[in-house]
């Protein structure tokens, strides 16, 4: 081999691993933005009116209540079992917005959590208090099945077997 | 007979349940007294000059209720002067989370030098007779001759995390009403915290 080639060589090495290291972190830059994204409460309602047949099982927590932390794998596990039904279970934290990158987006990956996770964007507590439930009085965990026929929403912590019985009784 | 029994039973336990809810706005509060960081009790009756007060259940672990110290102190600063004197009370069990115990209680109110008293609440005694379920959770109270009646109850502010641009400060405009003789035009609001760490078993 001339020194030629060998130089030819290590610049091509370079760049593929410059390549392969700028996808690399492409790719994991965008699993974290695609993991928690923030969402509006007019963007929820949009959603579930195009929603057709689907249920959507929302539960409201945060990575700093303990009982919603504890309740999470019931969600996933519910997610799995239903995932050939039209159910799509959502979930949504009340951290604060400036918590995102430094507390939601790694818990979410630390647990690995597959279900889609937003943050609420919602400056204003007693508004989005309200509209998305009169009854809730802000404590969570809290969640809500909701599709284009009915809305149930519940101030409570769920067992798994809760949260398969009160989809399957949905009225 | 066993029928008048039985009904005076069902009144009784209905009473018992209906207390567990805690005070509702215009209810006269009982008074209490309990251990605060500097290991003297505080009762509400100590404050003899006050016209009313901020009763505010909150904790030392609760990302919500850290978010709002500066503002309580704020509110003590701003109204113990005009006879508005904010009382803390944490309603939370140290057996069941260990950063809530007295002396983490003590440790907090030195290090952001509390300037109202920061009460624990054993056996929850206090927080099931307000009916606190969360923290934080403001209750205000107006001394009258009948006692001292709840004239709201609920959040400090409705922007948590200072970056509300339509910010009303609830408890801030209870008070200015309160003090002009006025009944507050907004007398319950709802927030999200932490819930209350109940004592296990």
């Amino acid at each position: 081999m001339t020194k030629n080639n060998k130089t030819n060589l290590f610049i091509f090495r370079y760049i593929f691993m410059r390549i392969f290291f700028v996808i690399c972190l492409s790719l994991i830059v965008y699993s974290v933005n695609a993991q928690v994204k923030l969402l509006k409460l007019d963007d929820l309602d949009k959603r579930i009116a195009n929603g057709k047949d689907t249920t959507y099982v929302i539960n409201f927590w945060a990575t700093w209540c303990s009982p919603c932390v504890a309740e999470l794998p019931n969600f996933e596990k519910l997610r799995l079992s239903n995932l050939k039904k039209p159910v799509k279970v959502l979930l949504v934290s009340l951290d604060f917005k400036s918590k995102l990158q430094k507390e939601v987006i790694p818990f979410v990956q630390r647990n690995k959590i597959n279900a889609d996770v937003f943050l609420l964007n919602e400056p204003d507590q007693q508004a989005y208090i309200e509209r998305i439930d009169k009854k809730w009085s802000g404590a969570i965990p809290a969640t809500l099945f909701v599709n284009k026929r009915t809305r149930h929403f519940y101030e409570k912590e769920f067992t798994e077997k809760e949260l398969e019985n009160t989809l399957l009784n949905l009225k | 007979m066993k029928r008048l029994i039985s009904i005076a039973f069902m009144l009784i336990s209905g009473a018992v349940s209906a207390q567990t809810e805690g005070y509702k706005v215009g209810d006269v509060v009982k008074d209490f007294s309990l251990k605060n960081v500097d290991n003297k009790n505080v009762s509400l009756a100590d404050y003899k000059d006050a016209k009313g007060y901020i009763v505010v259940f909150t904790c030392n672990t609760c990302p919500v209720a850290k978010a709002y110290e500066d503002r309580i102190a704020v509110l003590n600063a701003t109204y113990a002067a005009k006879g508005y004197p904010v009382v803390a009370i944490n309603p939370n069990d140290a057996g069941a989370v260990p950063a809530e115990g007295f002396e983490k209680m003590q440790a907090l109110a030195a290090e952001k030098k509390f300037n109202f008293p920061y009460l624990l609440d054993p056996g929850h005694v206090v927080t099931k007779q307000f009916g606190a379920t969360r923290t934080p959770h403001v209750f205000v109270l107006n001394k009258t001759g009948k006692g001292n009646v709840v004239e709201y109850i609920g959040a400090i502010d409705n922007d948590p995390e200072e970056a509300n641009s339509t910010k009303i400060e609830y408890v801030k405009n209870a008070i200015n009403e309160l003090s002009t003789g006025k009944k507050p035009t907004v007398t319950a609001t709802k927030a999200v915290g932490c819930t209350i760490k109940w004592k296990k078993g």
